[in-house]
Protein backbone atom coordinates (compact mmCIF):
# COMPACT_ATOMS: atom_id res chain seq x y z
CA UNK A 1 0.00 0.00 0.00
CA UNK A 2 1.85 3.20 -1.44
CA UNK A 3 1.69 6.23 1.17
CA UNK A 4 -0.34 8.89 -0.38
CA UNK A 5 0.86 12.07 -0.51
CA UNK A 6 -0.84 14.88 1.32
CA UNK A 7 -2.08 17.36 -1.01
CA UNK A 8 -0.47 15.73 -4.19
CA UNK A 9 -3.07 15.70 -7.09
CA UNK A 10 -0.58 15.25 -10.03
CA UNK A 11 -1.55 16.15 -13.85
CA UNK A 12 -4.71 15.61 -15.24
CA UNK A 13 -5.17 11.78 -16.01
CA UNK A 14 -6.49 11.71 -19.54
CA UNK A 15 -3.47 13.62 -21.75
CA UNK A 16 -1.77 10.26 -22.09
CA UNK A 17 -2.46 6.90 -23.66
CA UNK A 18 -1.77 4.67 -20.50
CA UNK A 19 -1.28 1.59 -22.78
CA UNK A 20 1.52 3.25 -24.68
CA UNK A 21 3.07 4.80 -21.59
CA UNK A 22 5.12 2.24 -18.86
CA UNK A 23 4.45 2.52 -14.99
CA UNK A 24 6.41 4.97 -13.42
CA UNK A 25 6.78 7.25 -16.80
CA UNK A 26 5.63 10.65 -17.74
CA UNK A 27 5.18 11.61 -21.91
CA UNK A 28 7.45 14.44 -22.98
CA UNK A 29 7.49 16.21 -26.17
CA UNK A 30 11.35 16.84 -25.51
CA UNK A 31 14.53 14.54 -26.51
CA UNK A 32 16.66 15.10 -23.05
CA UNK A 33 20.04 13.75 -23.72
CA UNK A 34 21.44 11.52 -20.97
CA UNK A 35 25.46 10.94 -21.14
CA UNK A 36 27.92 10.09 -18.44
CA UNK A 37 30.95 11.70 -20.29
CA UNK A 38 32.11 14.16 -22.89
CA UNK A 39 30.43 13.50 -26.14
CA UNK A 40 33.04 11.79 -28.78
CA UNK A 41 32.96 12.77 -32.48
CA UNK A 42 34.31 10.00 -34.88
CA UNK A 43 35.42 11.33 -38.25
CA UNK A 44 32.98 9.11 -40.14
CA UNK A 45 36.56 8.19 -42.60
CA UNK A 46 37.68 6.73 -39.17
CA UNK A 47 34.28 5.16 -38.10
CA UNK A 48 33.56 0.89 -38.51
CA UNK A 49 31.14 -1.00 -37.28
CA UNK A 50 32.38 -4.94 -36.11
CA UNK A 51 31.35 -7.80 -35.10
CA UNK A 52 33.74 -9.75 -32.59
CA UNK A 53 33.72 -12.17 -29.72
CA UNK A 54 32.51 -15.51 -30.13
CA UNK A 55 32.09 -15.27 -33.75
CA UNK A 56 33.88 -17.44 -36.93
CA UNK A 57 35.71 -14.70 -37.45
CA UNK A 58 35.25 -10.62 -37.46
CA UNK A 59 32.77 -8.58 -39.45
CA UNK A 60 33.10 -4.99 -40.16
CA UNK A 61 31.56 -2.80 -41.79
CA UNK A 62 33.01 0.74 -42.63
CA UNK A 63 30.71 3.76 -42.99
CA UNK A 64 29.96 3.36 -46.03
CA UNK A 65 29.08 0.10 -46.08
CA UNK A 66 26.40 0.09 -43.43
CA UNK A 67 25.30 2.73 -45.20
CA UNK A 68 24.65 0.86 -48.32
CA UNK A 69 22.65 -1.95 -46.67
CA UNK A 70 18.92 -1.87 -46.98
CA UNK A 71 17.49 0.35 -43.99
CA UNK A 72 14.24 0.76 -42.35
CA UNK A 73 12.26 3.50 -41.33
CA UNK A 74 11.12 2.34 -37.59
CA UNK A 75 8.35 4.81 -35.22
CA UNK A 76 8.43 3.51 -31.57
CA UNK A 77 7.68 5.05 -28.07
CA UNK A 78 10.79 4.99 -26.04
CA UNK A 79 11.51 4.93 -22.26
CA UNK A 80 14.41 6.80 -20.53
CA UNK A 81 15.10 5.11 -16.83
CA UNK A 82 14.97 8.77 -15.52
CA UNK A 83 11.51 8.49 -16.31
CA UNK A 84 10.73 10.34 -19.34
CA UNK A 85 8.77 8.32 -22.51
CA UNK A 86 8.49 9.90 -26.01
CA UNK A 87 6.01 8.77 -28.25
CA UNK A 88 6.10 8.19 -31.93
CA UNK A 89 9.49 8.70 -32.18
CA UNK A 90 10.85 8.28 -35.98
CA UNK A 91 14.11 6.36 -36.78
CA UNK A 92 16.17 5.06 -39.81
CA UNK A 93 18.38 2.34 -39.66
CA UNK A 94 19.95 -1.20 -40.12
CA UNK A 95 18.32 -4.16 -38.83
CA UNK A 96 20.72 -6.07 -36.26
CA UNK A 97 19.16 -9.15 -38.02
CA UNK A 98 21.33 -8.07 -41.17
CA UNK A 99 24.51 -8.13 -39.74
CA UNK A 100 24.00 -10.82 -38.04
CA UNK A 101 22.75 -12.96 -40.65
CA UNK A 102 25.58 -15.31 -41.66
CA UNK A 103 27.58 -14.81 -38.40
CA UNK A 104 28.55 -17.88 -37.26
CA UNK A 105 27.99 -18.27 -33.23
CA UNK A 106 26.59 -20.19 -29.76
CA UNK A 107 26.79 -16.77 -27.88
CA UNK A 108 23.55 -16.09 -26.36
CA UNK A 109 24.45 -12.59 -24.93
CA UNK A 110 25.86 -9.49 -26.64
CA UNK A 111 28.00 -6.58 -24.95
CA UNK A 112 27.20 -3.18 -27.60
CA UNK A 113 30.86 -1.21 -27.41
CA UNK A 114 30.62 2.20 -27.97
CA UNK A 115 33.15 5.48 -28.46
CA UNK A 116 33.94 7.06 -25.42
CA UNK A 117 34.34 3.38 -23.42
CA UNK A 118 30.55 2.72 -22.77
CA UNK A 119 28.66 -0.45 -23.08
CA UNK A 120 25.61 -2.07 -22.31
CA UNK A 121 24.55 -5.60 -22.45
CA UNK A 122 21.49 -7.68 -23.93
CA UNK A 123 20.42 -10.77 -24.38
CA UNK A 124 21.07 -11.89 -28.09
CA UNK A 125 17.49 -12.84 -28.56
CA UNK A 126 16.57 -8.53 -28.17
CA UNK A 127 18.68 -7.85 -30.77
CA UNK A 128 17.49 -10.01 -33.38
CA UNK A 129 13.92 -10.65 -34.45
CA UNK A 130 13.40 -7.53 -35.85
CA UNK A 131 13.64 -5.75 -32.66
CA UNK A 132 17.28 -3.96 -32.86
CA UNK A 133 18.49 -1.88 -35.34
CA UNK A 134 21.82 0.71 -35.89
CA UNK A 135 20.19 3.89 -36.35
CA UNK A 136 21.86 6.76 -37.91
CA UNK A 137 18.22 8.75 -38.74
CA UNK A 138 15.91 10.44 -36.48
CA UNK A 139 13.22 12.50 -37.39
CA UNK A 140 14.32 12.56 -40.67
CA UNK A 141 17.41 14.14 -40.24
CA UNK A 142 21.12 12.59 -39.56
CA UNK A 143 21.52 11.39 -36.02
CA UNK A 144 22.66 14.84 -33.65
CA UNK A 145 26.46 13.85 -32.07
CA UNK A 146 24.45 14.77 -28.46
CA UNK A 147 22.08 12.06 -29.03
CA UNK A 148 24.17 9.24 -30.00
CA UNK A 149 25.43 10.08 -33.81
CA UNK A 150 26.70 8.89 -36.36
CA UNK A 151 25.00 5.81 -35.33
CA UNK A 152 23.63 4.38 -32.00
CA UNK A 153 21.82 0.84 -30.94
CA UNK A 154 18.34 0.91 -30.85
CA UNK A 155 16.64 -1.42 -29.01
CA UNK A 156 13.04 0.14 -28.19
CA UNK A 157 11.33 -2.67 -26.22
CA UNK A 158 14.47 -1.64 -23.11
CA UNK A 159 14.88 1.16 -21.53
CA UNK A 160 17.21 3.62 -23.63
CA UNK A 161 20.03 3.12 -21.72
CA UNK A 162 19.85 0.15 -23.81
CA UNK A 163 19.97 1.90 -26.94
CA UNK A 164 23.74 2.54 -27.07
CA UNK A 165 24.86 6.03 -28.57
CA UNK A 166 27.84 5.97 -30.54
CA UNK A 167 28.06 1.92 -31.00
CA UNK A 168 30.79 0.78 -32.98
CA UNK A 169 30.09 -2.57 -32.68
CA UNK A 170 28.71 -5.91 -30.71
CA UNK A 171 30.56 -8.52 -28.53
CA UNK A 172 29.29 -11.39 -28.52
CA UNK A 173 29.81 -13.87 -25.46
CA UNK A 174 28.48 -16.55 -23.61
CA UNK A 175 27.13 -14.54 -20.77
CA UNK A 176 25.65 -12.17 -19.87
CA UNK A 177 28.38 -9.19 -18.79
CA UNK A 178 27.08 -6.32 -17.21
CA UNK A 179 27.82 -2.88 -18.89
CA UNK A 180 28.32 0.35 -17.41
CA UNK A 181 25.38 0.73 -15.85
CA UNK A 182 24.82 -2.10 -15.28
CA UNK A 183 27.79 -2.41 -13.08
CA UNK A 184 26.48 1.25 -11.63
CA UNK A 185 23.26 0.39 -10.30
CA UNK A 186 21.09 -0.51 -13.30
CA UNK A 187 19.28 -3.28 -13.84
CA UNK A 188 20.52 -6.06 -15.95
CA UNK A 189 17.60 -6.64 -18.36
CA UNK A 190 15.80 -3.07 -18.62
CA UNK A 191 12.18 -3.90 -19.15
CA UNK A 192 10.14 -0.84 -18.82
CA UNK A 193 7.03 -2.66 -18.52
CA UNK A 194 8.48 -4.74 -15.19
CA UNK A 195 9.78 -1.28 -14.18
CA UNK A 196 13.63 -2.76 -14.33
CA UNK A 197 14.96 -0.29 -13.18
CA UNK A 198 18.00 -0.83 -10.67
CA UNK A 199 19.36 -3.62 -8.90
CA UNK A 200 16.76 -5.61 -7.50
CA UNK A 201 13.78 -4.36 -9.27
CA UNK B 1 12.11 22.83 5.26
CA UNK B 2 14.45 25.21 3.84
CA UNK B 3 14.38 28.51 1.15
CA UNK B 4 17.64 28.33 -0.53
CA UNK B 5 16.37 30.82 -3.45
CA UNK B 6 13.67 32.27 -4.78
CA UNK B 7 12.82 28.91 -6.63
CA UNK B 8 14.95 26.18 -4.62
CA UNK B 9 14.32 24.52 -1.79
CA UNK B 10 15.81 22.10 0.38
CA UNK B 11 13.84 19.08 2.31
CA UNK B 12 15.45 17.47 4.87
CA UNK B 13 13.87 14.13 5.19
CA UNK B 14 14.01 11.18 8.01
CA UNK B 15 14.45 7.93 5.92
CA UNK B 16 13.91 4.63 8.20
CA UNK B 17 16.12 2.08 7.19
CA UNK B 18 18.50 4.61 5.26
CA UNK B 19 22.06 2.73 5.01
CA UNK B 20 23.80 5.82 3.45
CA UNK B 21 24.65 6.98 0.44
CA UNK B 22 28.17 8.13 -1.88
CA UNK B 23 27.92 12.02 -2.62
CA UNK B 24 26.67 12.27 -5.94
CA UNK B 25 23.92 9.62 -6.03
CA UNK B 26 20.14 10.44 -6.46
CA UNK B 27 17.01 9.00 -4.86
CA UNK B 28 13.87 8.58 -6.34
CA UNK B 29 11.21 10.35 -5.22
CA UNK B 30 7.44 9.08 -5.41
CA UNK B 31 4.31 10.60 -5.06
CA UNK B 32 0.76 8.79 -4.67
CA UNK B 33 -2.18 10.80 -5.41
CA UNK B 34 -5.59 10.07 -3.02
CA UNK B 35 -7.31 8.36 -5.81
CA UNK B 36 -3.76 6.49 -6.35
CA UNK B 37 -2.41 8.54 -9.06
CA UNK B 38 1.95 8.10 -8.64
CA UNK B 39 4.29 10.29 -10.50
CA UNK B 40 7.99 10.16 -9.39
CA UNK B 41 11.41 11.82 -10.38
CA UNK B 42 14.93 11.93 -9.21
CA UNK B 43 16.57 13.84 -6.86
CA UNK B 44 20.33 14.62 -6.15
CA UNK B 45 21.43 14.26 -2.93
CA UNK B 46 22.47 16.91 -1.03
CA UNK B 47 23.67 16.14 2.31
CA UNK B 48 26.70 13.82 3.11
CA UNK B 49 26.45 10.54 4.69
CA UNK B 50 25.54 9.82 7.93
CA UNK B 51 22.92 8.77 9.93
CA UNK B 52 18.85 8.24 8.64
CA UNK B 53 18.89 12.23 7.07
CA UNK B 54 18.81 13.13 3.66
CA UNK B 55 18.80 16.70 2.21
CA UNK B 56 17.04 16.78 -1.22
CA UNK B 57 17.28 20.36 -3.00
CA UNK B 58 14.75 20.86 -5.21
CA UNK B 59 14.57 23.80 -8.03
CA UNK B 60 10.47 24.55 -8.92
CA UNK B 61 10.00 24.01 -12.39
CA UNK B 62 6.91 25.67 -13.58
CA UNK B 63 4.98 22.93 -15.82
CA UNK B 64 7.07 20.20 -13.50
CA UNK B 65 4.44 17.68 -11.62
CA UNK B 66 6.33 16.86 -8.74
CA UNK B 67 8.72 19.84 -7.90
CA UNK B 68 5.61 21.66 -7.63
CA UNK B 69 4.47 19.88 -4.75
CA UNK B 70 7.71 19.46 -3.11
CA UNK B 71 8.73 22.92 -3.03
CA UNK B 72 5.43 24.56 -2.44
CA UNK B 73 2.61 22.11 -0.50
CA UNK B 74 5.11 19.67 1.16
CA UNK B 75 4.85 20.76 4.75
CA UNK B 76 7.42 19.44 7.74
CA UNK B 77 5.53 15.79 8.46
CA UNK B 78 4.77 15.16 5.13
CA UNK B 79 5.57 11.86 4.02
CA UNK B 80 6.48 10.23 0.38
CA UNK B 81 8.26 7.46 -0.83
CA UNK B 82 11.90 7.36 -1.79
CA UNK B 83 13.83 4.59 -3.37
CA UNK B 84 17.53 5.05 -3.72
CA UNK B 85 20.19 5.79 -3.10
CA UNK B 86 21.18 4.93 -6.84
CA UNK B 87 23.75 5.62 -9.24
CA UNK B 88 27.52 4.14 -8.77
CA UNK B 89 29.09 6.17 -11.43
CA UNK B 90 28.62 9.70 -11.18
CA UNK B 91 30.32 10.15 -7.61
CA UNK B 92 32.47 11.57 -5.02
CA UNK B 93 36.15 9.38 -5.40
CA UNK B 94 38.12 10.38 -2.16
CA UNK B 95 41.62 8.89 -3.81
CA UNK B 96 41.19 10.84 -7.89
CA UNK B 97 45.18 10.96 -7.96
CA UNK B 98 45.34 14.72 -8.05
CA UNK B 99 43.42 17.93 -8.18
CA UNK B 100 39.72 17.44 -8.97
CA UNK B 101 37.54 19.96 -10.84
CA UNK B 102 33.83 20.23 -9.95
CA UNK B 103 31.41 22.53 -12.67
CA UNK B 104 27.82 23.05 -11.65
CA UNK B 105 25.52 25.25 -13.46
CA UNK B 106 22.02 26.19 -11.45
CA UNK B 107 20.50 23.60 -9.59
CA UNK B 108 23.34 21.19 -11.13
CA UNK B 109 25.17 22.02 -8.15
CA UNK B 110 23.37 20.01 -5.49
CA UNK B 111 25.17 16.59 -6.27
CA UNK B 112 28.55 18.66 -6.46
CA UNK B 113 28.01 19.82 -3.01
CA UNK B 114 27.05 16.83 -1.55
CA UNK B 115 30.60 16.18 -2.91
CA UNK B 116 31.67 19.03 -0.72
CA UNK B 117 30.48 18.38 1.73
CA UNK B 118 31.34 14.84 2.16
CA UNK B 119 35.13 16.33 1.45
CA UNK B 120 34.84 18.26 4.46
CA UNK B 121 33.00 15.89 6.69
CA UNK B 122 35.86 13.05 6.04
CA UNK B 123 38.38 15.88 6.64
CA UNK B 124 39.54 15.33 2.95
CA UNK B 125 42.11 17.82 1.71
CA UNK B 126 42.26 16.88 -1.81
CA UNK B 127 42.95 20.47 -3.73
CA UNK B 128 39.03 20.70 -5.13
CA UNK B 129 37.95 23.73 -7.07
CA UNK B 130 33.86 24.34 -7.57
CA UNK B 131 33.00 26.57 -10.66
CA UNK B 132 29.73 27.61 -10.06
CA UNK B 133 27.53 29.27 -12.69
CA UNK B 134 24.19 31.06 -12.25
CA UNK B 135 22.56 34.25 -13.31
CA UNK B 136 22.62 36.05 -10.12
CA UNK B 137 24.06 36.02 -6.83
CA UNK B 138 20.36 35.70 -5.82
CA UNK B 139 20.63 32.49 -7.37
CA UNK B 140 23.47 31.18 -6.03
CA UNK B 141 22.84 27.76 -4.15
CA UNK B 142 24.10 27.56 -0.68
CA UNK B 143 25.90 31.14 -1.12
CA UNK B 144 26.27 31.04 2.92
CA UNK B 145 27.76 27.80 3.48
CA UNK B 146 30.27 27.78 0.39
CA UNK B 147 31.29 31.26 0.96
CA UNK B 148 32.61 29.71 4.90
CA UNK B 149 33.72 26.50 2.89
CA UNK B 150 35.47 28.51 0.42
CA UNK B 151 37.35 30.23 2.90
CA UNK B 152 38.48 27.05 5.17
CA UNK B 153 41.85 26.96 3.86
CA UNK B 154 41.25 22.98 3.48
CA UNK B 155 42.13 23.00 -0.24
CA UNK B 156 38.96 24.22 -1.78
CA UNK B 157 38.58 27.17 -3.93
CA UNK B 158 35.16 28.49 -5.64
CA UNK B 159 34.74 30.26 -8.49
CA UNK B 160 31.39 31.52 -9.61
CA UNK B 161 30.59 33.30 -12.92
CA UNK B 162 27.56 34.98 -12.78
CA UNK B 163 25.63 35.13 -16.24
CA UNK B 164 23.36 37.97 -16.39
CA UNK B 165 24.06 39.88 -13.50
CA UNK B 166 26.58 40.63 -10.86
CA UNK B 167 26.68 42.33 -7.31
CA UNK B 168 27.95 46.06 -7.50
CA UNK B 169 32.30 45.70 -6.75
CA UNK B 170 31.55 42.26 -8.26
CA UNK B 171 35.57 40.46 -8.54
CA UNK B 172 34.59 37.17 -10.06
CA UNK B 173 33.76 36.12 -13.63
CA UNK B 174 30.70 37.72 -15.30
CA UNK B 175 29.98 35.48 -17.88
CA UNK B 176 29.05 32.20 -19.41
CA UNK B 177 31.61 29.42 -18.95
CA UNK B 178 33.64 28.67 -22.01
CA UNK B 179 36.50 27.42 -23.12
CA UNK B 180 38.30 30.58 -22.10
CA UNK B 181 37.49 30.61 -19.03
CA UNK B 182 37.90 26.97 -18.18
CA UNK B 183 41.52 27.44 -19.65
CA UNK B 184 41.75 30.02 -16.47
CA UNK B 185 39.90 28.08 -13.88
CA UNK B 186 41.03 24.16 -14.80
CA UNK B 187 43.73 23.34 -11.56
CA UNK B 188 47.30 22.29 -13.04
CA UNK B 189 47.16 18.50 -13.15
CA UNK B 190 43.77 18.30 -13.03
CA UNK B 191 42.87 14.31 -12.46
CA UNK B 192 39.25 13.93 -12.11
CA UNK B 193 36.05 16.33 -13.03
CA UNK B 194 32.69 16.36 -12.31
CA UNK B 195 30.01 18.84 -14.73
CA UNK B 196 26.20 18.84 -13.86
CA UNK B 197 23.95 20.99 -15.44
CA UNK B 198 21.75 21.69 -18.22
CA UNK B 199 22.62 19.60 -21.23
CA UNK B 200 23.52 22.99 -23.41
CA UNK B 201 25.72 23.69 -20.60
CA UNK B 202 27.01 20.05 -19.59
CA UNK B 203 28.28 19.35 -23.50
CA UNK B 204 29.93 22.69 -23.98
CA UNK B 205 31.93 22.45 -20.96
CA UNK B 206 32.60 18.37 -21.69
CA UNK B 207 33.77 19.38 -24.56
CA UNK B 208 35.60 22.48 -24.25
CA UNK B 209 38.06 20.53 -21.37
CA UNK B 210 38.28 18.00 -24.06
CA UNK B 211 39.79 20.15 -26.27
CA UNK B 212 41.89 21.90 -23.43
CA UNK B 213 43.78 18.40 -23.60
CA UNK B 214 41.87 16.23 -20.72
CA UNK B 215 41.48 12.89 -20.87
CA UNK B 216 37.38 12.43 -21.69
CA UNK B 217 36.80 9.16 -18.91
CA UNK B 218 38.21 11.06 -16.60
CA UNK B 219 35.54 14.21 -17.28
CA UNK B 220 32.19 12.79 -15.86
CA UNK B 221 28.66 14.43 -16.65
CA UNK B 222 25.28 14.83 -15.52
CA UNK B 223 22.83 16.30 -17.59
CA UNK B 224 19.30 17.38 -17.02
CA UNK B 225 16.06 19.20 -18.88
CA UNK B 226 14.88 20.67 -21.04
CA UNK B 227 11.90 18.76 -18.96
CA UNK B 228 12.38 17.38 -15.84
CA UNK B 229 10.01 18.19 -13.50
Amino acid sequence: MPIISRGFKGRKRDDAPRDRVPPGQYVTDDFPVLSAGPTPHTPLDQWDFTIVGEVDEVHRWTWDELRALPSETITVDISCVTKWTKLDMVWEGVPVDALLDGVETSAEYVTAFCDGGYTTNLPLADVTGGRAWIAFAYGGEPLEPEHGGPARLLVPHLYFWKSAKWVRGLRLTATDEPGFWESNGYHIYGDPWKEQRYWGD
Amino acid sequence: MRPETDRVKTLGLEVPGWTGHRAGQHVDVRLTADDGYQAQRSYSIASSAGGSRVELTVELIDDGEVSPYLTEEARVGDRFELRGPVGGYFVWDPNPGGPVLLVGAGSGVVPLMAMVRQRAADGDEVRTRLLYSARSWEDVIYRDELERAGQRGDGLEIVYALTREQPPGWTGYGRRVDRELLAEVVPDELALTFVCGPTPFAEAVAEALVGLGHEPSRIKTERFGPTGG
